[in-house]
């Protein structure tokens, strides 16, 4: 695992022939079904295999992708997920790993605007995507209005799934999918929180589609 | 002393901590970036008893990366010397990690893989065979040996039975629940020398310091142990488990700092357990719905090395007048890991029973669920004839019912419908008892006008952080923001485990008397000093806003702190206190609840879905009215899922849990929640500590699943005594 310096603080523009159609959130929830939790990050190319890669060492591949605007160029065994990509080598832990198998949603980020459950995509085949988790929500102090409602409606306790439920909430409120309590109930049952904050989290999307 | 303004105690203030939480800067125990750590993956046996006959680990050491296999064959003894008293180890022998063959449940650790990437060592876990001479476990509570039971008495239970005019026989069995907090268990360990220190996902700190420190044989002083941040815990973290042993064992014969993370089947028996319950009720009343007595047999699992026991017959014993009640409380010891403490542990499983009963003697006799309760209300705890600190019990019902809408309620079973849907209404009282411990902190007060407090508490979710910088702001008479709490480093001063309701009254007695200190210090400072303009004031003239010291009544007549300590050369104020609940059993002192709730039932699928609830409390004084609001609709979550989701199921063959995954072992998610309510009367109760608080966290869990239950009966005439309540039990 080696990484690179940003080559850039700016995301390079994404050619439309780069992605191939990636799926809507109705077609990712059916992939995710059809494959008993599966979900994988559509439309990015795979990344070039390392012929730098070590007699013996584990198969390894050069990725480069823009994590939170930044272009990372990273060297990574091919086995590593999205998740411990960034929890493990680009020391972003805000997304967490809460199951690493797709059922509880704390790592849920965002790929090329889409949420995706990061501990069920494989870092190499994320060449060219545009990778936004919690770190990325901000503007510098300002925090994203979600973010905010958050805080303002308590929609927490201990913490540790709120990065992927604000995500997955920021992805809910992009796909439209906020037209009623139960729509947003519906649309964030991807998110497990075991203190039991959903009430407060239905609050806290509704109120920030509705300044939208 | 003249009181303290209270300005952020009672206020809806958000959590101190809320940026860091929801920007991803909150950094749990896998998440600090210590420099050289390596990782390791835990090998469980794939056998429920039994004894290791062999473990090739050549294919695992030829995987680029793997640094060490460690199993009991190569692992060096370890003192394991004793530490039960002081410890929330359970009577027994604890299990010792690679110290012998024996297999006790399945899953236990038999081997760890150290390596320099995750990938690696997961890989290289993989690859362990492990030989096994296996024998058939019991894992099944109804097959197992019961233990002697413990028991209690009053009256003459057998006759009260016997002479009764309405006797109920009822068998409730309550599944297996995991506790499945979001963070999964994780250590990083690390080694300087004879010295340890481990971030670690625990309750409390000082546990798994003692804990560490005996198993390796270490002074207490050489373990730290730290943990800022806890991603829920529920009880999980009550104790400190093997696979945190294990890191510190990894990272000593690697010579590197190790990070090991549970993944989420491990939690299954890598951490404990509510356990299943098997719970015989004989309930006894006359005509006029009075309890006449109660007979209560109990059988609960524990595990073959260890007998957990938890307060499951306190209910029975206190929440109803009933001149004769019997207890007889027995564990199973099976093989299976050991449990641990739950939410609301021994009472959410005790009110369960207690308060489906009630509703079904209700039903028999034709009386109001609430009205049959009103009949039974002891005037002092029918347990021990002590007074009860406060009990208001009847005004919850009172208000439950008048928010609720209780009057629609239709008391007969299956008489209202909406389409396919069977509608019915249910409530339930709830108890937990107030634990208040020995809890010691430290402060300073600095000359710029801040203050840090400093105790080695933890906070898993309820909002620590915040409560107690509520308290500490208005001791000080400083605004919240100048306030900085510390906690999670068993550095700090003592407290006891974050868990069992107890950390605002025990810990947070401990701030209140540390902060009076400081300011007291302050006042006396000012009025001996000739300069101030409080010189000569009675100090207990004297109070303090907004980081200024002025006469009571006369804020002009006055200074600030960072004047009077800049002035007299004081770069700060230091206090420190061990503060001791006050001794004696002079009352009954618990928090008590009443729940309301309306479900719908699909009347051809059994599906039940929840669609109100309320929930009243008198829970004392609530320092911090936004979290406290949160904490119980949380708790309601919990009782939702104990009631109509939860259950590990084992597979009794070999032990294997099933649905050691959060896909197969089913908490509620954001869709099966509807808006919930909580109302706490308003109050305190000094009796209970200093603060007057009762405790929150376990009361909110007590007396949701008994809502529930008797909302399913009152929607379609099936009594349901098993949890969770399924569709198939209903269909």
């Amino acid at each position: 695992m080696s990484i690179d310096l940003p080559e850039s603080a700016v995301p390079p523009p994404t050619e439309p022939g780069e992605s191939s159609s990636p799926p809507s959130r109705r077609t990712f929830i059916a992939t995710s079904a059809a494959v008993g939790g599966a979900v994988v990050a559509g439309g990015t190319f795979l990344a070039v295999p390392d012929e730098a890669t070590a007699e013996g060492a584990a198969p390894s591949s050069r990725v480069s992708l823009t994590v939170n605007g930044t272009r990372r160029t990273v060297t990574v065994d091919n086995r590593t997920s999205l998740l411990d990509l960034l929890r493990e080598h680009l020391g972003l832990t805000g997304s967490k790993k809460g199951c690493n198998a797709g059922a509880c949603g704390a790592c849920t980020v965002l790929v090329d605007g889409h949420r995706v459950n990061s501990c069920l995509t494989l870092a190499v085949r994320l060449e060219g995507a545009e990778v936004t988790t919690v770190e990325g929500l901000a503007e510098g102090d300002r925090l994203h209005p979600l973010q905010q409602a958050f805080i303002d409606e308590d929609a927490f306790q201990c913490g540790y799934c709120t990065p992927g439920q604000i995500v997955s909430g920021v992805g809910c409120i992009q796909e439209g999918h906020t037209g009623s309590p139960e729509e947003i109930r519906e649309w964030m049952s991807g998110n497990i929180c075991r203190c039991g904050c959903y009430v407060k989290i239905v609050r806290a999307v509704e109120q920030t589609a509705g300044r939208k | 002393m003249s009181p303290q303004p209270q300005a952020a105690v009672g206020a809806p203030l958000s959590r101190v901590d809320g940026r860091l939480k929801v920007t991803g800067q909150a950094r749990y125990a896998a998440e600090f970036d210590i420099d050289g750590a390596v990782h390791a993956v835990i090998v469980d046996a794939s056998i429920g008893r039994g004894r290791i006959t062999g473990v090739d680990t050549d294919d695992a050491e030829a995987v680029p990366g793997v640094l060490r296999v460690i199993h009991h064959g190569n692992a060096p003894t370890l003192p394991y010397r004793d530490n039960s008293s002081g410890s929330n180890n359970l009577p027994g022998r604890k299990l010792r990690v690679f110290q012998d063959d024996r297999v006790l449940f399945h899953g236990q650790p038999v081997a760890v893989v150290v390596a320099t990437t995750l990938e690696a060592a997961q890989h290289g876990a993989s690859l362990v065979k492990v030989r096994y001479d296996a024998e058939r476990p019991t894992t099944d509570l109804a097959e197992g040996e019961p233990g002697e039971p413990t028991g209690y008495a009053r009256g003459d239970a057998e006759a009260g039975l016997r002479d009764a005019d309405v006797r109920l026989d009822l068998t409730y069995r309550l599944a297996r629940n995991h506790h499945n907090p979001m963070e999964p268990h994780a250590t990083i360990a690390r080694w300087d020398g004879n010295r340890l220190t481990v971030w670690d996902k625990t309750q409390w700190v000082y546990g798994t310091q003692l804990e560490l420190s005996t198993v390796f044989g270490l002074p207490l002083d050489s373990v730290r142990v730290i943990n800022p941040y806890v991603g829920g815990g529920f009880g999980s973290g009550l104790r400190c488990w093997p696979h945190t042993v294990v890191a510190g064992l990894a990272a000593r014969i690697t010579g590197r700092p190790v990070k090991l993370v549970l993944t989420r089947r491990q939690m299954y028996f890598g951490t404990g357990f509510r356990p299943s319950y098997d719970y015989r009720l004989s309930l006894g009343g006359d005509r006029n719905g009075r309890l006449v007595a109660a007979d209560h047999r109990i059988d609960a699992e524990t595990s073959s090395y260890e007998t957990f026991t938890e307060a499951v017959m306190t209910p029975g014993q206190m929440l109803y007048s009933t001149p004769g009640v019997r207890q007889a409380y027995r564990t199973v010891p099976l093989d299976v890991n050991s449990p641990i403490w739950m939410r609301g542990p021994g009472a959410a499983t005790g009110v369960f029973v207690v308060e489906s009963a009630m509703d079904e003697l209700a039903h028999e006799l034709g009386i109001d669920p609430i009205e049959l309760r009103r009949r039974n209300e002891p005037a002092q705890d029918p347990s021990n004839n002590t007074p009860f600190s406060t009990r208001r019990l009847l005004e919850c019902y009172t208000v439950g019912a008048r928010e609720f809408g209780w009057q629609r309620r239709k008391p007969k079973p299956r008489s209202t419908r909406d389409g396919d849907w069977l509608i019915g209404m249910g409530m339930a009282a709830g108890v937990y008892h107030t634990a208040v411990a020995p809890a010691q902190s430290r402060g300073r007060l600095n000359a710029d006008g801040t203050a840090v407090i400093e105790s080695a508490t933890s906070d898993m979710g309820p909002g620590t952080y915040t409560a107690q910088t509520q308290v500490a702001a208005d001791a000080l008479g400083l605004a919240v923001r100048a306030v900085d709490y510390r906690l999670g480093d068993s550095r700090y001063p003592q407290t006891p485990p974050h868990g069992g309701s107890m950390t605002m009254a025990s810990v947070g007695s401990a701030t209140l008397d540390v902060c009076d200190q400081l300011r007291r210090q302050a006042i006396r400072l000012a009025v001996e000093d000739e300069e101030s303009p409080l010189h000569g004031v009675s100090p207990d003239d004297i109070v303090v806003r907004g980081g200024r010291l002025h006469v009571q009544g006369n804020p002009a007549r006055g200074e600030s702190y960072q004047r009077l300590l800049t002035r007299n050369g004081r770069a700060r104020l230091e206090a420190d206190t061990s503060f001791t609940p006050p001794r004696g059993e002079r009352f009954s002192i618990s928090g008590y609840s009443a729940t309301f709730t309306e479900v719908a039932v699909d009347a051809t699928l059994g599906l039940v879905r929840v669609r109100r609830m309320l929930s009243v409390y008198d829970a004392g004084r609530i320092i911090s009215p936004k979290l406290a609001d949160s904490q119980a609709i949380g708790g309601m979550v919990g009782g939702i899922g104990q009631a109509l989701l939860e259950h590990t199921v084992t597979d009794h063959r070999d032990g294997r849990i099933v649905n050691a995954n959060l896909a197969d072992y089913l908490v509620p998610v954001n869709a099966d929640i509807p808006d919930l309510r909580a109302i706490y009367l308003d109050g305190e109760d000094y009796d209970a500590d200093p603060l007057g608080v009762k405790g929150l966290a376990e009361l909110v869990i007590c007396g949701v699943a008994p809502a529930l239950a008797n909302a399913v009966f009152n929607a379609t005439g099936r009594r349901v005594r098993e949890l969770p309540i399924t569709a198939e039990a209903l269909l």
